[in-house]
């Protein structure tokens, strides 16, 4: 009883606590309404397929992590050589072209509307992070194939790094660097990233039509 | 599947046909999304879809 005391107590508003959890379950509330992020209805205007481009995006990934998760623990020779490997490998290959194809379709609609208005430019610039992130998680993900295919890539593609000068710092001839960041960390800021700009599109809602307001503002 | 692709060559414009195809693909992906009718996409009083 005493500890549903406190508790309540601690619920309470208080603008000078000194509680941490406090302060930050209350900028939560504030910021993160459940009713923005979990809304059950949207705008008219969101009654579009180009509306869709996004959320296929989303649907390619979690296949795209899935089959990698899976890989990951079978390894090359199963991937290369089994038939359920060949598959899984497939799959994985596969997911992440759509996971690309529908990327840019939602860029392409994203751009002709304009979606960067009204507060959004962080939600706009996130998702160009997202997009070059995903560049080099396919670019480390050739490399990591264990075949000729990866050799190939990895021979030619020093020589731009090096000329570029970051060759020293990623090191595409280094097999075990260029894969640690396939299966670990190049996928752990994609997903990351990936939920920050979901939050901040529920948080804000879907940018207005043009038209709409009458022309393009920023 | 061993040999090599065609490409396109036009002026400055060098690209190969899988590509060309993927690309013609999304553009004619993207038209179909802006005119196709979504279901269900009718709007009720105040403007907002369930």
């Amino acid at each position: 009883m005493a500890v549903a005391t406190s508790v309540e107590s601690a619920g309470s508003s208080q603008p000078e606590s000194a509680s941490w959890t406090l302060k930050l379950r209350q900028a939560i509330d504030r910021h993160l309404p459940m009713d923005h992020l979990l809304p059950d209805r949207q705008p008219y205007f969101v009654g579009s397929w180009v509306y869709v481009f996004g959320v296929v995006t989303i649907a390619a990934l979690v296949w795209v992590v899935v089959s990698g998760v899976v890989l990951t623990f079978m390894g090359p020779q199963w991937w290369h050589v089994s038939g359920v490997g060949r598959f899984f490998n497939s799959l994985h290959f596969w997911s992440v072209q759509l996971f690309f194809i529908f990327m840019v379709l939602h860029l392409w609609g994203q751009y002709f509307m304009a979606g960067w208005r009204h507060g959004r430019a962080a939600t706009w610039m996130i998702g160009v992070v997202i997009f070059g992130i995903s560049v080099l998680t396919a670019f480390t993900g050739y490399l990591s194939q264990q075949n000729f295919d990866a050799q190939f890539i990895a021979i030619n593609a020093k020589d731009a790094m090096n000329g570029a000068g970051i060759g020293v710092f990623f090191n595409v001839l280094n097999f075990g660097q260029m894969y640690g960041l396939h299966v670990m960390l190049l996928p752990i800021g994609v997903t990351a990233l990936v939920v920050a700009h979901i939050v901040m599109v529920r948080t804000r809602g879907v940018v207005k039509p043009i038209d709409a307001e009458g022309g393009a503002q920023s | 599947m061993d040999t090599p692709t065609t490409y396109f060559h036009w002026g400055f414009i060098l690209i190969s046909t899988p590509n060309l195809l993927v690309i013609a693909g999304m553009v004619v992906l993207f038209a179909i999304a802006l005119v196709a009718p979504f279901p269900h996409a009718e709007a009720d009083d105040d403007g907002r879809r369930n």
